[in-house]
């Protein structure tokens, strides 16, 4: 089984997840720029935050094998911070960078004016740099946080093929696929999603415009439950290539629209499954 | 040491698809042009090294040549530090690389010192090259030293064996007693290394 994880914040994880996810089958992920479990206070908190995402977590991976992009935004809760704002004007910078397949994570916490102003802003930086965007649906009054984040990206005028609105559940799955933008999915050990229930929502509404991710980051969370899906998909009778596809294809056709995806060079991949080579993509 | 010429000679074959050349007149005609055009290199030029000058990668290499299409002058020193604070792991090796072959004198001085502070070998070596002619005898001996630690093959250090001094060779010579009492091996070069500065003592 060979996996790209869609989402999780390695900065935050030890070598020993990247051992573990390297012989898991993960060959490749990417970490979007979010909010640390303390609040920061000014910009060169984020500037050195972004450094690490394009400088030094991708040599930690490359060292397990791992080939790592990243997805670079103010975050919303950060967004209602007037200290914090002037990282918008810094990040065309960042949106430059190879390693750097979207802008993210973007979208509400807790839908106050600032967050709506910063993300119409960064939808249209996401326009401006030809760049996909990665949208995170809020954890409190979801419903509409993900409706409201939808007539955002509509309004936007950005292709919903390139958008991914993520942490989506039972209830909030159906509004997206109505609206053409990809639904990702964030397996948790308690909370966001688990496997058996993922696998319900795959019967329900097929592979298609689906992400699986673990978003792993510095609360409990785990970065092998991307492979757990697809071992409880495979237990619920999907086939290997049904599999393939949610855990390696999609993701790289989705992030793959940024042109910036290198996955080239590496090893295990052509070839190990029938008719799909990497260089294909998402066909 | 790599000349500009010869870096130019070698990549007129590279750049054959243009967007090099257009790039570099762009920075010519206006500085800040290089901002956006110096990370996307990468994408454009390729990574590979380059068949004729084998030390240097095709994208460094790009690089290098673009900031040398920068107008010489006062304004030079803040422009490639700031191409070095926003660069990406890739940018940053690139600038480094360039020091040697750009008008700055002793300005970029800081930017070695970033880099040597980093755990990223792709950045400690470039800094090693030779625009660490300016650095003082004490941070290059243990810049020196973090290569030996980190496992890099000292071939990256420029005027090595000419600026090597018995203060390297003590300093030298107490990492390997202490990774041969862990029962742990040192490159060849460190010794070779280790082997010419006591012979030259005792000679």
């Amino acid at each position: 089984m060979r996996i790209f994880d869609p989402h999780i914040h390695m900065s935050s994880r030890t070598t020993d997840d990247y051992e573990r996810m390297a012989a898991a089958g993960v060959r490749a992920l990417v970490e979007p720029a979010f909010w640390l479990g303390q609040p920061r206070t000014n910009v060169g908190s984020f500037t050195d935050y972004f450094d690490s995402l394009v400088g030094w977590e991708p040599y930690r991976a490359s060292q397990f094998g791992i080939r790592h992009h990243c997805t670079i935004a103010l975050n919303p809760k950060e967004a209602n911070d007037p200290r914090c704002r002037p990282v918008l004007d810094v990040l065309p910078r960042y949106l430059a960078k190879d390693g750097v397949v979207a802008v993210g994570e973007i979208g509400y916490d807790s839908m106050t004016p600032d967050e709506d102003a910063a993300f119409s802003a960064q939808l249209a930086l996401a326009v401006a740099n030809d760049l996909p965007a990665l949208v995170h649906t809020p954890h409190r009054d979801k419903v509409r946080g993900t409706q409201r984040s939808l007539a955002v990206v509509k309004e936007s005028g950005i292709d919903p093929g390139r958008v991914v609105i993520d942490h989506l559940n039972e209830v909030t799955v159906g509004l997206v696929k109505d609206s053409g933008c990809w639904m990702g999915f964030s397996i948790y050990p308690d909370t966001k999603m688990s496997p058996p229930r993922m696998v319900a929502i795959l019967r329900e509404y097929g592979p298609e415009r689906i992400l699986v991710n673990s978003a792993a980051d510095w609360g409990k969370s785990d970065p092998l439950l991307t492979h757990a899906t697809g071992a409880a998909m495979r237990e619920a009778g999907f086939s290997d290539d049904d599999i393939d596809r949610v855990l390696w294809r999609n993701p790289v056709e989705f992030y793959g629209q940024s042109g910036r995806l290198d996955l080239s060079d590496m090893e295990d991949l052509a070839g190990t499954y029938a008719g799909n080579s990497i260089l294909r993509g998402g066909d | 040491m790599t000349g500009v010429d010869e870096l130019r000679g070698v990549f007129v074959a590279v750049a054959e698809d243009g967007w090099l050349s257009t790039a570099l007149a762009r920075v010519a005609a206006d500085p800040a042009a290089i901002n956006h055009l110096f990370p996307a290199v990468g994408r454009h030029c390729g990574r590979a090294p380059l068949a004729a000058l084998p030390t240097w990668s095709t994208d460094d290499a790009a690089r290098a040549l673009l900031l040398l299409a920068l107008p010489p002058g006062d304004g030079l020193p803040d422009r490639v530090e700031l191409l070095y604070r926003y660069g990406d792991a890739a940018e940053k090796r690139a600038v480094l690389r360039a020091l040697p072959l750009l008008v700055l004198g002793a300005a970029a001085v800081p930017l070695l010192q970033d880099a040597i502070r980093t755990n990223d070998p792709r950045l400690l070596a470039a800094a090693l090259g030779p625009y660490a002619a300016h650095l003082d005898d004490a941070t290059w001996r243990q810049a020196v030293l973090k290569c030996v630690f980190m496992g890099l093959p000292l071939s990256c250090v420029a005027d090595l064996y000419q600026r090597a001094d018995a203060e390297l060779a003590t300093m030298l010579a107490g990492l390997v007693a202490e990774r041969e009492a862990a029962g742990r091996a040192v490159a060849e070069d460190v010794h070779a290394l280790l082997h010419h500065l006591t012979a030259a003592t005792e000679g």
